[in-house]
């Protein structure tokens, strides 16, 4: 069947409006039928993958229309990639959020399942659209959703920091769309190969300068890059945890994919690394984000604001990646899309779980974890050994081709920067592996100091099944990370 | 903060204007941008699509993908503003007022309830007379706001229109109905219900015609492979349009009034504007 | 200055969508009250969609409806010229902008409804200060 690319995309949306049809007859009707629709995503995007691998890039025509004059999906190997990765972890978040939906958010589970399907669907078509304009929509499909999703998780605070999220998700947006009038301005269309094609004769223009300055900063702040971090923290540890385990490891990572294909899609590198003074500006900018990620996450005492701002910090890495200039960097960027996902995603399922049993996660609360969730904590240590790059987890490898790039182009200060987060990471994370490995002093017993006795009380099944995967995967991406390489990226940046 | 305005006004203000310098006259018809694409969506529409009103047939068949999201970003935000609002609780407070005298009763037990009929009807804390004229000029004009919002989606092929002026004329039609009675009149209308299907069914219409292009063996949203299925497979691509159309219609129409009624209600349905 | 002048006059709307877009950002930076940034917001976005009407505008040109082609018949016996009409396609983009831009006005406008819920203002300060006493 030819339409696979679509479905990947369609497949979530029509599911979303079967189950708004559905709960007005039977509430429990959502969770199946959003079950459904992501799986037949990820089915369809597997396909896709292997078509791109086996026979090079996919291109499919909306309405039959040909490129410039009606939306194009372009899937090559990197969207191919990406749309695997997205569409999986949100159909294995779905497994995994049946339980903590129903505690958190009873009395609006199914509303809940159709904007989380609506969610994906944007983040799917943003990957998969090969059309300036159609980007901008999905965009917007997936903001709007994240805005009520974060308003629901705190009562108290959420619709502040939703409201907050809502005026600079607004600029960033607004900044993208503006760039790409400027580009329509200067080109008269919107396809994104089309574009490329007729800019290489418009290299001076102070327009296409001007589009690239918007478009860039615009993704910047959708994607919560250093000085425009502001709103992620706030946003993302005040969510409901079911959505923030999808919208940590994806959307930034999603935006990071935007950012990387105008640049080598729609600008061109030879533009973009014509003047040397720029790329350096970003890479210094993404070494200070790094340090200031890091340091602010060492500050917090809460658990889902500490990673909140760890993924601040590997923000810096994938940008500075990005704009290193050089294959190696470029490679590492793009490794680290995957890497940083799938071990985000795996943090953020064990943090689910401990939500889950413990209601809140402020660091002083966590003692004794290891007796108690022991599975979960597991989970924890590895995804915590990847974030911080200990070698046979997939961290490792990603940020050794941050770090070679780094070296070939001479920006050894943005090696040094993610040394040192590296090790700041190691320092944050033991402090938290050792207050949970204590057990709690029980106060009643005053001077003996004896250890209350520590009962297993483990987070449901499913919940701890697609922990331990998504865990382990974090192993076997990493020892599999130079097929990946070869056969994907390489291949891609030639 | 405000500070901190100026310079972001300034830089950001400072940026677009230079990116304007080399921007082609206001006007120029030469233009890149009215030369490239629009020039074949001009002269091609015809032949394509048989809809002379080209802004219909770019935004429903060039472009049709992206109305297809832009549809679902309406109803995304009125599951938004369902979701944060909806309070499902039952009010503390009960106003009636006794029809023959008018006399108001204020039944502050929540569990206490007056069967509403000839006697007794509810009322609105913030209760006014409401306006004679008003309610009768309002009654008059929604039914002839309505057919013309019909008339705009209808006719959208051919002349200014289409599915979403057509529906945001039609929800205003509701919301004037709301503002010159009451809310309660609204809802007692048109139940939530039956806004929350429309507002799915509408875009489900869209995505539906969309996707059924696929086993009939085009391409996703390509009209042309419906064909079989229409009495007039000439005009296939124009008739594929209305039904679009008239999805968003529905789609949009429902969104206005659930953001509507949610908002000044603050979701609990019962009274406000 | 006098290179400037006629520059301006040239592009004016381009100049008054940049001064509109500007207002509307310096609301939603400066102002304190969350009803006014909204406003703000909903300005900004107003301003994009001045700046993308200006390009598809050509002097000497008609809406882009082709004439005398109701039902799609006579249009084969008339030529049709693409310098009679103005360009559709951002007509088109901006139809689904505004689309965006209410469906954010209404989610801001919930938003700032339950806020005012839960702590009965709307100025941010006091907000802060509730949210710093807790």
């Amino acid at each position: 069947m030819d339409n696979y690319p679509v479905l990947i995309v369609v497949a979530p949306l029509l599911a979303a409006l079967f189950s708004g049809l559905a709960v007005w007859i039977e509430e429990r009707l959502s969770y199946p039928i959003a079950l459904t629709g992501l799986a037949i995503s990820v089915f369809s995007a597997f396909n896709v993958l292997l078509q791109v691998i086996t026979s090079g890039p996919i291109q499919y025509r909306m309405a039959g229309w040909a490129p410039p004059m009606g939306i194009e999906y372009r899937i090559d190997l990197l969207n191919a990639m990406v749309l695997l990765l997205v569409s999986s972890i949100g159909f294995l978040n779905l497994v995994a959020s049946y339980k903590s939906v129903k505690q958190e958010i009873y009395d609006r589970a199914p509303s809940f399942y159709i904007v989380y399907l609506l969610f994906m669907t944007g983040l799917l078509g943003v990957t998969a659209t090969g059309d300036l304009f159609n980007l901008y929509v999905l965009i917007e499909i997936t903001s709007l959703t994240s805005y009520a999703m974060v308003a629901l998780g705190d009562r108290d605070r959420g619709p502040l920091a939703s409201l907050n999220y809502v005026f600079i998700g607004v600029i960033g947006a607004s900044f993208y769309l503006l760039g790409v009038g400027y580009l329509y301005m200067q080109t008269g269309s919107l396809n994104m190969a089309d574009v490329a094609h007729i800019l290489q004769s418009h290299q001076e223009s102070s327009i296409v300068l001007t589009a690239f300055i918007l478009c860039i900063i615009g993704l910047w702040i959708k994607m919560a890059f250093f000085p425009m971090h502001v709103w992620l923290p706030n946003a993302y540890s005040y969510s409901p945890v079911a959505f923030a385990r999808v919208v940590a490891p994806l959307m930034t990572k999603v935006m990071v994919y935007v950012m990387i294909r105008l640049m080598i899609t729609v600008f061109g590198l030879d533009y973009i690394f014509k003047s040397p003074f720029l790329a350096d500006a970003v890479v210094w900018l993404a070494s200070i984000a790094i340090i200031f990620g890091a340091v602010m996450a060492l500050a917090q005492k809460n658990l889902k604001k500490m990673l909140a701002y760890i993924i601040v910090c590997e923000i810096g890495y994938m940008v500075g990646g990005a704009w290193m200039g050089n294959q190696l960097g470029m490679t590492g960027a793009i490794l680290h899309i995957l890497n940083d996902a799938l071990m985000t995603f795996a943090m953020f399922l064990a943090v689910g779980n401990i939500v889950y049993k413990l209601k809140d996660v402020e660091l002083f609360n966590l003692t004794g974890l290891f007796g108690k969730m022991p599975w979960t904590m597991a989970g924890f240590v590895l995804a915590a050994f990847s974030i911080i790059g200990v070698p046979p987890t997939c961290g490792f490898f990603s940020k050794w081709y941050l770090i070679l790039g780094a070296f070939e182009k001479g920006a050894y200060h943005f090696a040094a920067a993610l040394v040192i987060s590296s090790l700041i990471c190691a320092v944050l994370f033991f402090r938290v592996f050792e207050i949970c490995f204590f057990p709690p002093i029980s106060e009643d017993s005053g001077h003996k100091k004896s250890h209350s006795p520590v009962v297993m009380a483990e987070a449901p099944v499913s919940m701890l099944i697609v922990s331990g995967l998504v865990s382990l995967s974090l192993i076997v991406v990493g020892l599999y990370s130079g097929t990946i390489v070869n056969t994907i990226i390489i291949p891609f940046l030639k | 903060m405000k500070f901190l305005g100026v310079i972001i006004v300034c830089l950001t203000g400072g940026l677009l204007l230079y990116g304007t310098t080399d921007f082609p006259d206001w006007g120029d018809p030469s233009s890149p941008a009215s030369t490239h694409l629009s020039d074949y969506y001009i002269e091609k529409t015809i032949e394509d699509t048989k809809v002379p009103n080209i802004v219909t047939s770019v935004l429903a068949d060039y472009r049709g993908f992206d109305t297809m999201f832009e549809t679902a970003v309406i109803f995304t935000a009125g599951l938004a503003c369902f979701i944060l609002l909806r309070d499902f609780r039952g009010k503390k407070e009960r106003f009636y007022r006794h029809k023959p005298t008018g006399v108001v009763l204020h039944v502050k037990d929540g569990k206490k309830t007056l069967t509403v009929g000839k006697e007794f009807e509810h009322m609105d804390k913030d209760w006014v007379p409401s306006d004679l004229i008003i309610k009768t000029v309002c009654r008059i004009l929604i039914p002839f706001i309505q057919i013309y919002a019909m008339y705009v989606v209808a006719h959208g092929d051919f002349s200014p229109g289409g599915g979403f002026q057509g529906g945001v004329i039609f929800g205003s039609s509701l919301i004037l109905l709301a503002i010159s009675y009451d809310l309660k009149t609204l809802v007692n209308r048109i139940k939530e219900k039956v806004l929350g299907i429309f507002a799915a069914l509408g875009v489900l219409i869209f995505v539906g015609i969309a996707a059924i292009c696929m086993p009939m063996g085009g391409n996703f949203l390509d009209y042309t492979a419906l064909a079989p299925l229409v009495w007039d497979p000439h005009h296939v691509r124009a008739l594929g349009m209305l039904g679009v159309e008239i999805g968003v219609g529905f789609a949009v129409m429902a969104v206005m009034a659930i953001i509507y009624i949610n908002i000044v209600s603050e979701g609990r349905h019962d009274e406000g504007l | 200055m006098t290179d400037l002048l006629p520059l301006i006059v040239a592009k004016y709307n381009y100049w008054l969508y940049v001064i509109l877009m500007m207002i509307g950002l310096y609301a939603m930076i400066a102002k304190n009250n969350l009803i006014k940034k909204v406003v703000g917001m909903n300005i900004f976005q107003t301003a994009i969609i001045l700046f993308y009407v200006s390009i598809g505008y050509k002097k000497d040109a008609t809406l882009p409806i082709i004439q005398n082609a109701h039902g799609g018949q006579d249009a084969h016996a008339a030529v049709i010229h693409a310098i009679d009409y103005i360009n559709p396609l951002p007509h088109v983009l901006m139809l689904t902008a505004i689309v965006v831009s209410v469906a954010t006005f209404g989610v801001a406008m919930a938003l700032a409804v339950r806020i005012y819920q839960r702590y009965q203002t709307l100025e941010e300060d006091e907000l802060r200060m509730r949210l710093s006493e807790k």
